[in-house]
């Protein structure tokens, strides 16, 4: 039964960076130059590079990719005048479990993508850019290919940009299956032919990223962001979200909602809201877990449904917003199982490289294994929670940190369901014999 | 990403740089790495130029996917030829092809099916058609049909949770499967029919998927036309489309210089009216922050975190620096706390502590929630072992 959301939450609804999805063609250069394409790119084009910079930075854009760094001051400490080649490259490698705003944005209007990656490059005085793509996302990476093919013949890409004396290169680089890739540093490391294993920070990226020069790493959602701003202005962006957290976001709703799907809406929204414009639950669902960005975000409640899902609002509420991806669990879930699915692949998409984290992983997933196995004991949940204690903050990047994310919180908020395995009155989930040899 | 055995990282090697007859191989043998470099120097050659040429190695995932486009696997062939091209050892290729999971180490099908079982999916039924699949296919996580045509894989989160449960072949996307419909689409591609992803383009082998993967373009006539948008993409575009909702105040000639909220430091008062979204109550964060916030923080330092070592600091500041004032205080900060990121001291570093806190706090809210007819065995015997 799905409820039709009120007025007032409709209004919420920001669509920006969406907007062009409704116009089936608009991957097409032609269609999208006549949706205002590319005219960002001309406007940037005849102003400073640092003008830009100051932008961005008055925009208030955050990094759509988690984190929310702020954007321009991250372009910002782009050393200049140092001799060195810069590089742009685009975290493309969407992989954290929840999160799917960066495939449709790229299959649907990858020129948005391009656009913003030649007026960020502009700014930040790069001359060689890279999109760094999931492996997996076969048909974004078409239709981004194509896009810059098409660029290219229109000389919005290569030598001497629209007359301007500014180039440009622009490769897609498919990645190859390994979600530690989508961390900035591992990142690096993959694009320039290694294993995708992250390094010590610092030196940071902007001063020692690809090729040990200076480099800027921004998420999908942000450098689509940039072409917006230069349009709109500052001003305007700042009209959408709050006061901290500006701009509109695209949250991935998934789960037990009548309409999953992406609603792009100021950022500060609530849970509430955002399932009111779902449609509501399905029949015979209640809340009763949810991620506010990803699995990496520790799980929140029915009690948060009105916490503002900005950068702030969230932390305050004991998580983090992430990437906004919001997968919605009702009391059909079991959130100990929930939890052991993504320390599997927690477990799995360890790189390796530290200890604590691949350590901890191997042997939580076993941990939940017997738990959820009806063979538990008390001290398990000690142990868990002792794992974590020696996993986060202990390691390279921020993959291990993630994976305790999920285990804290699932036992703060659920640990009675943890009991009820462990003493007997919930039936074992896993059997003997799915245990035997699994994977 | 998929989930792999837990093989130890030096056998996977061995497969690899060890000359290796590869048990069996459908396609009568591995062409050795002379017949790859009479078949692939071309395009080799188009994927080195694509990077700096110092800097040849970035075109070593690209290549190795090129390799698979001929081989249908890292062959130990195709590990030479990508060490010839790139000037590298065979361990150092090996080294690469053995950490990304999109590179099979045996030959595998025409159809690569690949059902995602991460958590969302798996809820809303995923392992069931994973397992269906299993049984019905005969084969396991990572193994081919007896004829020769399908490979099947449980996969990680596959970002598209909003058409869950969902599963690929070849990487195109099939939505919302249950057990009967995925079986239907193996059974048609043993048959030989190509089945239409959902969304995505038509159905191409693993070999040419591979190609498109090395930065190729899909060579065939407008397949990068297909595919439409799906109902959960335009969710919440649709809802603004049918109630009239758009934003407000956006005008594309805003000039760039002068529309600077930032000449009269942002005290945000000036948002329109209508502005959107903004429920946020400007909430003090807690003093008691949970870990992972803090960890966060410390990774993810924003404009007002003391930035050891910001990397602003060391930008020769010749000409007109891009934010000076940003560097100079990211200078003093980096001065002040002059200690790498890699230190920040978890909470909980000061022994157990962290670890009491949270069993605490997830006891109180127990007994806060006491279901009845749970509480007296279950207090009792965790009051046992907490002793």
């Amino acid at each position: 039964m799905t409820t039709t959301p009120r007025r007032e939450t409709l209004e919420k609804l920001t669509p920006v960076l969406t907007k062009r999805w409704l116009s089936p063609d608009a991957w097409r250069l032609d269609v999208y130059e006549r949706l205002d394409g590319y005219a960002a790119l001309r406007k940037a084009l005849a102003a400073h590079p640092d003008d830009l910079i100051q932008l961005v930075k008055d925009s208030g854009l955050r990094g759509r990719g988690g984190a929310g760094f702020p954007t321009g001051l991250k372009w910002g400490f782009i050393p200049q005048g140092d001799g060195k080649p810069h590089y742009l490259v685009v975290n493309a490698d969407e992989g954290e479990p929840g999160t799917c705003k960066d495939l449709p944005l790229m299959t649907h209007d990858p020129h948005s993508l391009v656009e913003g990656v030649i007026i960020a490059s502009y700014a930040i005085r790069a001359n060689r850019a890279y999109i760094y793509i999931r492996g997996e996302a076969v048909h974004a990476a078409r239709r981004l290919r194509s896009a810059v093919q098409e660029a290219y013949r229109a000389g919005y890409l290569g030598k001497n940009i629209l007359g301007t004396g500014f180039d440009l290169d622009l490769v897609v680089h498919s990645g190859a299956g390994a979600y530690i890739c989508g961390e900035e540093t591992a990142l690096l490391d993959s694009l320039e032919g290694f294993r995708g294993q992250p390094r010590l920070r610092p030196p940071f990226p902007a001063t020692h990223g690809l090729y040990a020069c200076p480099t800027v790493v921004n998420n999908v959602g942000t450098i689509a962001s940039v072409p917006y701003i230069v349009l709109g202005g500052a001003a305007w962006w700042k009209s959408m979200g709050t006061e901290k957290s500006s701009g509109p976001m695209i949250y991935s709703l998934s789960g037990r909602i009548n309409n999953p799907g992406q609603y792009e809406a100021g950022l500060g929204i609530t849970l509430r809201e955002l399932i009111e414009l779902a449609g509501g639950m399905q029949p015979g669902h209640e809340l009763r877990f949810w991620t506010p960005g990803g699995s990496s975000t520790p799980l929140l409640t029915a009690e948060h449904l009105d916490v503002p899902l900005d950068f702030e609002g969230v932390a305050a509420a004991g998580s983090i917003l992430g990437t906004t991806a919001t997968q919605i669990f009702s009391d059909q879930d079991c959130p100990v199982y929930a939890t052991y699915r993504w320390l599997e692949f927690y477990h799995h998409e360890s790189c390796g490289k530290c200890t604590p984290c691949r350590e901890g992983n191997y042997w939580m997933v076993r941990t939940y294994r017997r738990i959820l196995a009806g063979q538990g004991t008390h001290e398990d949940l000690a142990t868990l929670l002792d794992t974590c204690d020696n996993i986060l903050g202990r390691s390279f990047c921020g993959l291990g940190d993630g994976a305790t994310s999920p285990v804290t919180s699932s036992l703060q908020y659920f640990k009675q369901d943890y009991l009820d395995y462990i003493e007997g009155r919930t039936a074992p989930k896993l059997s003997e014999k799915t245990l035997v040899g699994a994977h | 990403m998929t989930q792999s055995q837990y093989g130890n990282a030096a056998s996977r090697l061995d497969d690899l740089v060890a000359p290796a007859e590869v048990p069996a191989q459908r396609n009568g043998g591995g062409p050795r790495s002379a017949d790859l470099h009479a078949k692939l120097d071309e395009r080799a050659a188009e994927i080195v130029a694509r990077y700096p040429a110092d800097r040849s190695r970035s075109a070593l995932l690209p290549l190795l996917h090129l390799v698979q486009s001929e081989e249908g696997y890292v062959s130990p062939a195709g590990v030479e030829f990508c060490a010839d091209v790139l000037g590298l050892n065979k361990a150092q290729v090996g080294a690469v092809a053995t950490f990304y999971t999109m590179y099979k180490r045996r030959p595998t099908g025409d159809w690569l099916v690949s059902v995602c079982t991460n958590t969302m999916c798996n809820v809303l039924g995923g392992q069931q058609v994973y397992d269906t699949l299993t049984e019905h296919l005969g084969v396991g996580h990572d193994e081919t049909t007896s004829d020769g045509k399908i490979t099947l894989e449980h996969a990680e989160c596959l970002a598209a949770c909003d058409y869950g449960p969902v599963m690929t072949v070849n990487y195109d996307f099939f939505d919302q499967v249950d057990p009967d419909s995925a079986v239907a689409v193996v059974n048609e591609l043993r048959a030989g029919g190509r089945p239409q992803p959902s969304r995505g383009a038509r159905l191409c082998t693993l070999k040419e998927m591979s190609l498109q993967l090395a930065g190729f373009a899909d060579p065939r006539e407008e397949a990068v036309a297909d595919g439409l948008a799906g109902d959960p993409t335009l969710a919440g575009l649709k809802l603004a489309q049918q109630h009239g909702i758009s934003v407000a105040g956006y005008d594309p000639n805003t000039p760039i210089k002068g529309s600077q909220t930032g000449d009269k430091p942002a005290p945000a008062t000036t948002r329109p009216a209508a502005a959107t979204g903004s429920t946020a109550p400007d909430v003090k964060a807690p003093d008691d922050k949970s870990p992972q916030i803090r960890t966060a923080e410390t990774r993810n330092p924003d404009a007002k975190t003391p930035a050891p070592d910001a990397p602003g600091t060391k930008a020769p500041v010749d000409g007109a620096p891009a934010g000076p004032a940003d560097a100079k205080a990211a200078e003093a900060a980096g001065a002040a706390a002059n200690q790498p990121a890699s230190d920040a001291k978890p909470a909980g570093d000061g022994g157990t502590d962290a670890q009491e806190r949270s069993l605490k706090s997830a006891e109180s809210k127990e007994a806060a929630s006491a279901r009845s007819e749970l509480a007296s065995p279950a207090v009792a015997s965790e009051e046992e072992s907490d002793k």
